[in-house]
This record gives C-alpha cells, sequence and structure tokens, in this order.
C-alpha cells in the first residue's frame, strides 16, 4: 500500500473538484431535485377520488347515503349530474372518476327493507387507483347498510346482535399508511446510486480526453493506488450528498427513523463506495465522458428506479424479473433503508444485505483496477 | 558505453495499417537522438512502445535494460516522457503540478523542495508558481512539462515533439534544456519534423511510413547518403529558373532555395555548364553556381524520393 502515492491522486483530484465550482453545485443540486420531484409527486395514497352523483331521489335518505361517500377522505364531490350522460361526460373527461347513480326509489326501497340498487362507475384505466377506490366504496356502502340494518332491529324492539366477526387491525411500521414514509428511504437508495456513479463517471475517462492519462500511465503509478486516490474526494462529496439526502428525509418530509444512525451511515458509506466504484468502472471502461455518463445513467438509474422495489414492489413482479432485481445492488441498500428507517431493524437480521453490499463494493472496486489498463490501445 | 535503447525488428500494427515496420536501432547512454519524420511517419507510435505504453506487435527491445515487453512497468520508473500532446493538468498551478508529479514519482520529502525549486528554475517559471497552468504561455508550458518529466532524475527521458507549436525562442531555450540533461549524462530520444532541430542532435534516425530509411550522425548522413551533389544556383528570375533547370537532362531534380535555386546532379560539372547555358540563354542571369554540402533537408528529401521511386517501382514490377 503506497500511501504517498495514493495521496498525491487524491489530493490532485480534489483540486479538481474545488476548481469546478458548477459541477460540485450540481453533484447538490442532482439529489435536491431527485428528492424533491419524487418526494412529493411520488404519492401512492389514493386520496380525494372525485366522484361525481346522479341522485335521482333526492331524499334526507339518499343524501345520507351520499355524504357518507363524500364526507369521508377518500372521495372529493366532483360535480352533481342531472341526467346519466352528465355522469358519462365527467368520467369521460376526466373531471371525475367515479359516477355515484342512486335510483329515483331509493328511500321507498330502503324503508320497505328491501335491497336498493346502487349504481357505482369507476373509470378503471389506472387500475390500482380503481381497485382501491372500489374499496373504499364498498366500505363506505357497507357502513351505510350496517347502520340501517341496526335501526330496523331496534326499531321492532330486538337487542341487535353482535357482530360475529371482530377484526381489528393494527398498522405496524407505517401507521399512517403513508406511502411517502416508504418512498423516502427508497429514494434515498436511489439517488446516492445515480449520483455515486455519476461523481466518478467522469474521472478517468476525463484525463484519457485530455491526454493527461498518456503522460500518467507512463509513471510508475500502481494502478490500484489510481483508482483508491481518485475514488477519495468524490467519497467526501458522496458523503455530504447523503447527509444532504437524510436531513431532508427528516426536515422536508418528516419520515420517521427508527433504526441506529450508526447503522444506516455504515450501510450507506459501503454503498457508496460501491456505486462509486461502479462510475469509475465505467469510466475505466468507456474512455470517453460523453459514453461514460450515458452508461452511468444506464446501468444506475433505470434499475435503481424500476428494479431495486424502491416503489415497484418485487414480490408483484413476474419471477424472471424477480431473479434480475437479485443482481441489481440497489435493491439491497433500498432494503436495508426501509427496515432502518421504518422498522428500526439491527444488523441481526439485516446482515443479508450487508453483506451482499459489501460484496458488491469489493467486487466494482477490483474489476475497475483489474480492467484499468496501463496501455494506449 | 552501454545501450539505454536497443529495438530490434520492432513492429506495430493498427488493424491492416503498419504504423511503424520493423525498426532496428539503438541509442548509447548520454546520446541525444533525434528521431527525424515527417507527420505520420510512426515516431510517436515508436516512442510510445518505448516507454512502455504501448505493446509492439513484433521484434523486440529494451529501455534501460528492460525488456520493453515484459518489463514495462520497470522501465518507467527510469524513463521520464512528454507525450506531444500537452499533459499537464490546466485547473492546477505551476506548483500543484509539480506537487503531484513529486507524488507520484516518490521523491523523497527531503529532497522534494529542491527537486520542485530546480524545476521551476529551469523552466523560468519562479514568478509564476501559483498561477494557473493553463494561462502560460506554449513555450512555457513545455518547459514546465519537461521539468515535471525530469523532476524524479530519470535515466533516459522520452520527448515527443517538444517543440510543435512554440516560437523559435522558446524552442532555442528548450534545446538549451535538451544539452544541459545530455551534459549531466542523461539520454534524450526526442522526435521533431523542423530540420533545423535535427542538426542539434547527436544522431539521427529518419523515419518515413513506419520504416527507419537513414541512421547515424548529422554529418555522416549529409557526406556519406547522398551520393549526388548539390548545386547552389544563384541567378535572376529564380521561379522561371526553376522551369529551365527542371529541363536540364544532366539536372535530377531542382528546387527553390531562398533567393536562388538547389539542384540535384549525378555528374556535378556536367550539370554547372548545362544549367549556367540554358540559364543564360533564358535571360536568367547566373551569378554564381558552386557544390554545396547539403543541408539535412536535402538528405531527407532525397532519400525520401529516393524511397518512393523504390516503393512505385516495386509496385509495377508486382
Amino acid at each position: 500500500m503506497n500511501l504517498v502515492r495514493i495521496h498525491a491522486i487524491a489530493r490532485k483530484e480534489t483540486l479538481h473538484v474545488r476548481r469546478d465550482m458548477r459541477s460540485l453545485l450540481i453533484t447538490f443540486a442532482i439529489p435536491v431535485m431527485l428528492m424533491l420531484l419524487y418526494g412529493y409527486a411520488l404519492s401512492l395514497d389514493v386520496n380525494e377520488v372525485p366522484l361525481i352523483v346522479f341522485d335521482q331521489n333526492v331524499t334526507p335518505a339518499s343524501r345520507e347515503f351520499v355524504s357518507q361517500f363524500t364526507g369521508s377522505r377518500y372521495f372529493s364531490r366532483a360535480g352533481h349530474a342531472a341526467t346519466l350522460r352528465d355522469v358519462e361526460r365527467a368520467i369521460d373527461r376526466g373531471t371525475a372518476m367515479a359516477g355515484l347513480v342512486v335510483p329515483f326509489n331509493f328511500e321507498r326501497l330502503v324503508q320497505e327493507g328491501q335491497a336498493a340498487p346502487v349504481q357505482l362507475i369507476i373509470d378503471g384505466s389506472d387500475a390500482n387507483r380503481a381497485i382501491i377506490a372500489r374499496g373504499y366504496a364498498q366500505l363506505a356502502a357497507a357502513t351505510y347498510a350496517g347502520r340501517v340494518m341496526l335501526d330496523e332491529v331496534a326499531r321492532a324492539g330486538i337487542r341487535p346482535p353482535e357482530p360475529p366477526i371482530d377484526l381489528r387491525t393494527r398498522v405496524w411500521f407505517n401507521e399512517d399508511l403513508a406511502s411517502r414514509n416508504l418512498i423516502v428511504p427508497g429514494l434515498i437508495a436511489v439517488v446516492m446510486t445515480v449520483i455515486g456513479a455519476l461523481l466518478t463517471a467522469l474521472s478517468v475517462a476525463r484525463e484519457w480526453e485530455q491526454g493527461t492519462m498518456e503522460q500518467l500511465i507512463a509513471t510508475p503509478v500502481r494502478r490500484y493506488e489510481l483508482v483508491l486516490g481518485k475514488l477519495a474526494p468524490y467519497f467526501v462529496v458522496g458523503l455530504c450528498d447523503l447527509m444532504l439526502c437524510v436531513a431532508m428525509g427528516s426536515l422536508v418530509f418528516h419520515v420517521p427513523l427508527r433504526g441506529s444512525i450508526p447503522l444506516l451511515m455504515a450501510g450507506s458509506v459501503v454503498f457508496l463506495v460501491g456505486a462509486l466504484g461502479m462510475g469509475m468502472l465505467i469510466s475505466i471502461a468507456t474512455r470517453n465522458v460523453q459514453l461514460a455518463v450515458q452508461t452511468a445513467m444506464m446501468v444506475t438509474y433505470m434499475p435503481a428506479l424500476i428494479l431495486s422495489g424502491f416503489f415497484i414492489a418485487i414480490p408483484n413482479m413476474p419471477l424472471a424479473i424477480q431473479w434480475i432485481t437479485r443482481i441489481v445492488p440497489a435493491r439491497y441498500f433500498v432494503t436495508l433503508l426501509k427496515c432502518i428507517y421504518l422498522k428500526g431493524l439491527g444488523l441481526e437480521l439485516l446482515w443479508p444485505d450487508a453483506v451482499l453490499l459489501v460484496v458488491f463494493a469489493a467486487a466494482v472496486l477490483l474489476l475497475a483496477v483489474r480492467k484499468f489498463k496501463k496501455r494506449l490501445a | 558505453m552501454a545501450n539505454e535503447v536497443e529495438i530490434v525488428g520492432l513492429e506495430r500494427r493498427f488493424g491492416s495499417f503498419v504504423a511503424v515496420n520493423g525498426i532496428s536501432l539503438e541509442v548509447k547512454q548520454g546520446e541525444v537522438f533525434g528521431f527525424i519524420g515527417p507527420n505520420g511517419a510512426g515516431k510517436s507510435t515508436t516512442i510510445r512502445m518505448l516507454c512502455g505504453i504501448l505493446p509492439p506487435t513484433a521484434g523486440s527491445g529494451s529501455v534501460a535494460g528492460f525488456d520493453i515487453r515484459t518489463q514495462a512497468e520497470r522501465i518507467k520508473q527510469h524513463i521520464g516522457y512528454m507525450s506531444q500532446k500537452f499533459s499537464l493538468y490546466d485547473d492546477l498551478t505551476v506548483e500543484e503540478n509539480l506537487t503531484f508529479f513529486s507524488g507520484i514519482y516518490r521523491i523523497p520529502s527531503a529532497v522534494r523542495k529542491a527537486r520542485m525549486d530546480w524545476a521551476v528554475a529551469m523552466a523560468g517559471l519562479e514568478a509564476h508558481r501559483s498561477a494557473l497552468t493553463r494561462t502560460l504561455a506554449g513555450g512555457w508550458k513545455q518547459r514546465l512539462a519537461l521539468g515535471c518529466a525530469v523532476l524524479h532524475e530519470p535515466r533516459i527521458v522520452f520527448l515527443d515533439e517538444p517543440t510543435a507549436g512554440v516560437d523559435p525562442l522558446s524552442r532555442r531555450r528548450f534545446w538549451d534544456l535538451i544539452y544541459d540533461l545530455a551534459g549531466r549524462g542523461v539520454t534524450v530520444f526526442v522526435t521533431t519534423h523542423y530540420m533545423d532541430e535535427a542538426e542539434y542532435c547527436d544522431r539521427i534516425g529518419l523515419v518515413y511510413r513506419g520504416e527507419l530509411i537513414a541512421l547515424g550522425s548529422p554529418n555522416e548522413l549529409k557526406t556519406g547518403v547522398m551520393r549526388e551533389a548539390v548545386l547552389e544556383v544563384a541567378c535572376a528570375r529564380p521561379q522561371d529558373a526553376l522551369e529551365v533547370a527542371e529541363r536540364c537532362t544532366s539536372v535530377r531534380e531542382a528546387a527553390l532555395f531562398g533567393a536562388g535555386l538547389h539542384a540535384v546532379a549525378a555528374d556535378a560539372s556536367r550539370a554547372t555548364a548545362e544549367l549556367r547555358a540554358a540559364l543564360d540563354a533564358a535571360g536568367c542571369t547566373v551569378s554564381r553556381i558552386e557544390p554545396i554540402t547539403p543541408s539535412l533537408e536535402d538528405v531527407f528529401v532525397s532519400l525520401i524520393e529516393a524511397h518512393d521511386r523504390a516503393a512505385a517501382d516495386k509496385e509495377a514490377a508486382a
């Protein structure tokens, strides 16, 4: 291990970073932008489904039934329909996602104890939202029906029977069921994957393009000294990016951090080394700045976004794709972060992911050193 | 004297293109060896193979006693290399560039400061130590690059077109530095396409289309290689005189040179008589015709043309 040379390279690389303030600012702007963009835009919660109501009955009973929907936070009133055509039009235009059609004889049927046929039309083009909206609607209707039955029983002077099942749900880890709490920790992983690779993607390729590498490979510098020396300053920048992301998670998105902060840091440091090594490997393999940046985006951003389990649940994927996700390092980091953030788990359960991250970091660094040739052709 | 550079049948192909075609040569310790040839002749490719950054496709060689095929990394400890393109860090200062290379070459901290001061003084950059390299003029950049390349006191330095695009005064100064190095026993292997610089070398090799077509001291080449004589013709209206001279049967070739002509001929006295008669008849009054020692440029032009003729003949025969 020769520290003199590693130090010389690290120092030189630090000077490049410091002299290029614009690029340095970009390396902080990208994480902030991604965090804000995905943190705010990517909500999987279905709230306030716009509902258009065609109430043909207009009685206290029908109004009460409708308010069961519009009074909840799951639906919002998207206007009143005078005809069935109005409902169709509102759904076509997208001003409403669901239409509720109450029949003209609603009150009479309810009072006579008969089942009142109520129609619910849902725009199913977004299947996920439609399924959730349907669930909400069924719940609203069932709640109303239950109350009517209880009232009837009570009026008849009979003691209301106990419901046969009393389901008591307790939500763990994400009590508010806010998807943001799940997205933000995963988002940190995605941001670190991308920024890690981008930080180093230029480092070697730029020297080949500027011709300075030709000088450097004619010196006795060793390959690992070059790779480690170049990594060092970007590691520091990457750590700052990481702190920034974690701070934004707490201060901007109010995501609870339940696990140990040292564990979070240790895991992130290991992953950061891997991500930086990935960028370095790409830079070494391409020897071309533009190609390096494009490749880095391709091999890090897309898989991290789609195949890491960041917001698309891996168990929902086809089996073949599930297998592919196993070679996406971001996947293990997403798991690690989610578990540390939400479940507060420790290494006793997370060690397999941690080990894989260490393997990933070691492997890319080794590959980078091996791939680096002190030769022109 | 030991040979610091020795190559035998060195060859480098890029696909079907042969950039360096079977070059063999030796460079002695302390020698200033000039590698001369037009752009694209294979000078840089050869130098890169010698520095251990480009593997040869055939042939063998050694630099500083180490094999260029198998001991490239050992070679790199004993050489300084200045590549053709300016290759220091533009966004670093003079001082920072020197510090970087002194770290890379692991110059002991006890002598580091002295070596850096020496390099700064050599390059004449005392007043610019903290200037960004990008702001330096061409000649200074080249001297700084040389300083970085010899900071660790290598036995051999390889300089690839170190003076390309540099003003004449700076070129002159750069060559003073090269002599200085040679005076300290450093072997200098330098490429150039400036003919005047070829004269400064102890020995030169002429490369053309990947082949070494002449090797020797400037004096040997000027006196020994050319079998034909060069006549210097001073006359009126040299432009018209050139056409007349080219029609003379005893003159193999003629070229404008200064305010007159240079004519190459196998038989000097016959050509002198024919030229004088023809030129006077054409109204280009001749004031003087005399045989001269050919310049290196004459030698190279004649060698290259001979090489091209031979190649054309071979092609025609095949």
